[in-house]
Order: structure tokens, then C-alpha cells, then sequence
């Protein structure tokens, strides 16, 4: 298992927002998480993260116990993380977006980190764009430069947080393409989505999320095409006749 | 008016804005050390140090300056405090009162920061450090310098209140040259002027990074 979070419980002032969530992700699976807003789909994710304590349950990411935040050894980037804004380092170029890390916490030399943020900017197709500050480039290529940054660390797993939900929508297939090239090369990914099409042709599982708790789960044909439960059939009908 | 007798007591004027430079110059430093300092303190919010900064900050930021210079001036001789002369009091006066200002724009810049920022550096394995100096501050900076030129422009005019302690900054040395020509209109124009001179290119420097933050 890269993840296992267990009866993982997390309130924001006074508000409850998950309720006792189980989930384990296996090496290279695909899991999608879908819901309605406010269902503790992206709180999840910022927890498997170590954005978020959890207030109760355990946690096992990568190998590693995260305890009140803590981990027994750091992630350094074996986590990725892909944002629904990007957040990409405005001030620097592309291409230092990705070095940053390679320099500073895997200790490379700047030739040899440059060679590989440059592979990974060739991977989601802008090799020619390392020299552009993201203010220069599209939301959907700023988007993609934000995957490489996250690939350039070699992780173990790579959450996405709506990372399509800021984007204009001829843009979105530009990055979902990308993640399921990183998907069909085995890549573990955890991805919070509205797209319900990517979902269903991109996983493995999908995860129903409402209300705090996992309410259904299961190979994206079954939830998409025999929902076992009410909740899970009206929320698919609400986004899909949309 | 009568500019010659201006220009006879030109050296008066000279040494007075000298002293201002002077005077501006090292308190420019060590107030944007001071108020750097104390601003990323609070920034971090680090506990315990918090409130004490805070006092530090609300005490001085909402009493005159005028009023620290004499209390600091002339607080020390009451104390029998010795050397602390009119320059020393005026420089820490001006560093206290003008670090806690700039201390407040050190740490708007640094606040200004989306949180997200930090959120993308931690999970990519960057320590504390590493990201204040890599990521938030190199972004903090662009909106801290132009209100730091702007609140150092106030203290090169603020070093004016040095006079009333007696240090012979140039509205000292103006109000001597005052007394010996009797010519205060044309003198104070010409403190004035000088002040000017040393104020605008600031302001065009400010103007500048202003310009280039917006792009």
C-alpha cells in the first residue's frame, strides 16, 4: 500500500468535515475521489499530504507514519502534489519551478538538475518552454509545468486536487491528457475531479465521497453505470445532465 | 531677498545637510534591519515573542516621534545615562519610531504571500528556510520596497525633529543662519529646496518598482 488512512476524522472549527474515512491506495493504481462540494474530497487529499492534520485516525503514506503532522521521515517530494491553482513560483522560470527542489532538498548540481527538469518538462510537453515566468504561459500549460515539478522529485504518488477546475475548458484536455499518460506508465495517483469523463476512462476505482464519509466505491463501470446507492445515483445524475 | 548674504552663510547650510544625509543614512539601515527583523518575527508569529513585538510595534508607531526624541534625549540625562549625545538620541529615536513603521511593511509583504505558496514548497520537500528566502520572500520583496522607499522618504523629512534636541541637522543650522541674516524666508526656502533634492529621486524609485510590481 503507497497509502492507507484509516478512520480518519477532521473537523474545521466545530465543523465536522470527515467523518471516519477509510481508504488504502495500492502501488500503481488510479483512484479517483468524486462528490459535492463540501464533501471532504480535497481536505482528504491535503491530509494524505501532510497539508491537514487529522484530528483522529492513522495515517501511512509512502512507508511513513504521519503523527499530529509529523513525519518519521520527511517526504521530500516522494508526495506530489498537483493544485487546483497551480501554485507555481510566480518569480521564477519554468524551468527553476522544477530545479528548486532538485537543488535544494535532493542536493543535484545545477547541470545535473537542470537535465532532469528538463525531461520532465519534455514529458508533459513544454521542453521549450523552460525559460517562461507562468505568468507567460496558458493556465493549462502552467498547470502541466506544476506535474513536472511535481514528477521532476520522482514520487511515490501523485495527488491532484482539481487540478482542471481553474481552466478554461478547451484547456482541460491538455492536462488530463497528461495524467493519463502518467497513468497507462503506472503511475499512483489519488485525483479529486469533476471531470466524470477523465474519471471514468482514466481509473481504476472510484471512491464516492459524501457527506464526510466514503459512501460507495468501486471499478468506475460499476459507479457509473450501476450505482448501488441513492446519493451516489443523484449526484452523478446532477453532474452529468449538466 | 538677498541671496548674497545666502550664499556667505553657505557653509552653515552645507555642514547641516551633510548631518541630515548623515543622520538619514544610518537610520535608513538600521531602522530596515530593525523593522525587517521584527516584521518577519511577527510574521511567523512566533509564540511568546509575539506580544512583546506587538507592544513594541503599537507603542511607538502611536506616539510622536517629536515626544520619543525628547523623552529619549533628555530621558537619558535624567537617568545620568552619559554618552548619549544629540546624534545618538536622534538616531535611536528615529530607528525605534521608524523600525516599528517599517516593521509592519516588512510583515504586510511577507503576509501577502498566498499560504498556497508555502502549501506547494512544503510538499515538495522545502525546509522553513529554503522557502522563506527562496520562495516567499524574493515575492514579499516586490510589495515591501515601494512603501519602504515611500515611509524612508518620511524619514529623511522626520530627521528634521532632530533640531529640537540640538543636533545641527540642516533645520538646526537653518534656524542659526536665520538668526544671523534675518532672512528666514529665503533660508527656509532653501532647506526646503535641499530636502527636495534628496526626497524626489526616492520617489522616483519608488515610482519605478511600483511600475515594474504592476507588470
Amino acid at each position: 500500500m503507497i497509502v492507507q488512512a484509516t478512520d480518519i476524522h477532521k473537523s474545521f472549527a466545530g465543523t465536522p468535515v470527515l467523518k471516519g474515512v477509510t481508504v488504502g491506495v495500492e502501488l500503481g493504481e488510479v483512484v479517483v475521489l468524486i462528490g459535492a462540494s463540501g464533501s471532504g474530497k480535497s481536505t482528504l487529499l491535503r491530509i494524505i499530504a501532510n497539508l491537514e492534520t487529522a484530528d483522529r485516525g492513522t495515517l501511512e503514506v509512502c512507508g511513513t507514519n504521519i503523527v499530529d503532522g509529523r513525519t518519521s521521515t520527511p517526504f521530500n517530494g516522494r508526495v506530489g502534489m498537483v493544485f487546483q491553482q497551480f501554485n507555481l513560483f510566480p518569480h521564477l522560470t519554468a524551468l527553476r519551478n522544477v530545479t528548486l527542489a532538485l537543488t535544494r532538498v535532493k542536493k543535484l548540481r545545477k547541470a545535473e538538475a537542470e537535465e532532469v527538469a528538463m525531461a520532465a518538462l519534455s514529458k508533459v510537453g513544454l521542453g521549450e518552454r523552460g525559460k517562461a515566468y507562468p505568468r507567460e504561459l496558458s493556465g493549462g500549460q502552467q498547470q502541466r509545468v506544476a506535474i513536472a515539478r511535481a514528477l521532476a522529485m520522482e514520487p511515490e504518488v501523485i495527488l491532484f486536487d482539481e487540478a482542471t477546475s481553474a481552466l478554461d475548458p478547451e484547456l482541460v484536455g491538455e492536462v488530463t491528457g497528461v495524467m493519463r499518460d502518467l497513468a497507462d506508465q503506472g503511475m499512483t495517483m489519488v485525483i479529486v475531479t469533476h471531470e466524470m469523463g477523465f474519471a471514468r476512462r482514466a481509473s481504476d476505482r472510484v471512491l464516492f465521497m459524501n457527506d464526510g464519509k466514503i459512501l460507495e466505491e468501486g471499478p468506475p463501470d460499476q459507479i457509473f453505470q450501476r450505482p448501488q446507492e441513492e446519493r451516489t445515483r443523484q449526484f452523478l445524475h446532477q453532474v452529468l445532465d449538466a | 531677498m538677498n541671496w548674497s548674504s545666502l550664499l556667505a552663510s553657505h557653509g552653515l547650510l552645507l555642514s547641516g545637510l551633510v548631518k541630515t544625509i548623515y543622520l538619514s543614512v544610518l537610520a535608513i539601515i538600521a531602522s530596515t534591519v530593525l523593522g525587517a527583523f521584527v516584521g518577519f518575527l511577527r510574521a511567523a508569529r512566533v509564540p511568546g515573542l509575539s506580544l512583546i513585538l506587538r507592544l513594541y510595534v503599537e507603542f511607538f508607531r502611536g506616539s510622536p516621534l517629536l515626544v520619543q526624541l525628547l523623552f529619549i534625549y533628555f530621558g537619558a540625562a535624567y537617568i545620568g545615562l552619559s554618552g548619549i549625545t544629540t546624534f545618538i538620541g536622534a538616531l535611536v529615536g528615529l530607528t525605534l519610531y521608524e523600525g516599528a513603521i517599517a516593521s509592519e511593511i516588512f510583515r504586510a509583504g511577507v503576509e501577502a504571500v498566498p499560504r498556497a505558496q508555502r502549501e506547494a514548497a512544503k510538499v515538495l520537500g522545502l525546509g522553513r528556510w529554503t522557502t522563506s528566502v527562496h520562495v516567499v520572500l524574493p515575492q514579499a520583496l516586490k510589495v515591501i520596497l515601494p512603501g519602504l522607499i515611500g515611509q524612508e522618504i518620511s524619514l529623511v523629512k522626520d530627521t528634521s525633529l532632530a533640531a529640537v534636541i540640538g543636533f545641527p541637522e540642516l533645520v538646526n543650522q537653518s534656524q542659526a543662519v536665520i538668526s544671523n541674516i534675518n532672512q528666514p524666508m529665503l533660508v527656509l526656502l532653501a532647506a526646503g529646496v535641499l530636502y527636495f533634492i534628496i526626497c524626489y529621486p526616492m520617489s522616483i524609485g519608488a515610482r519605478i518598482l511600483e511600475k515594474r510590481r504592476a507588470s
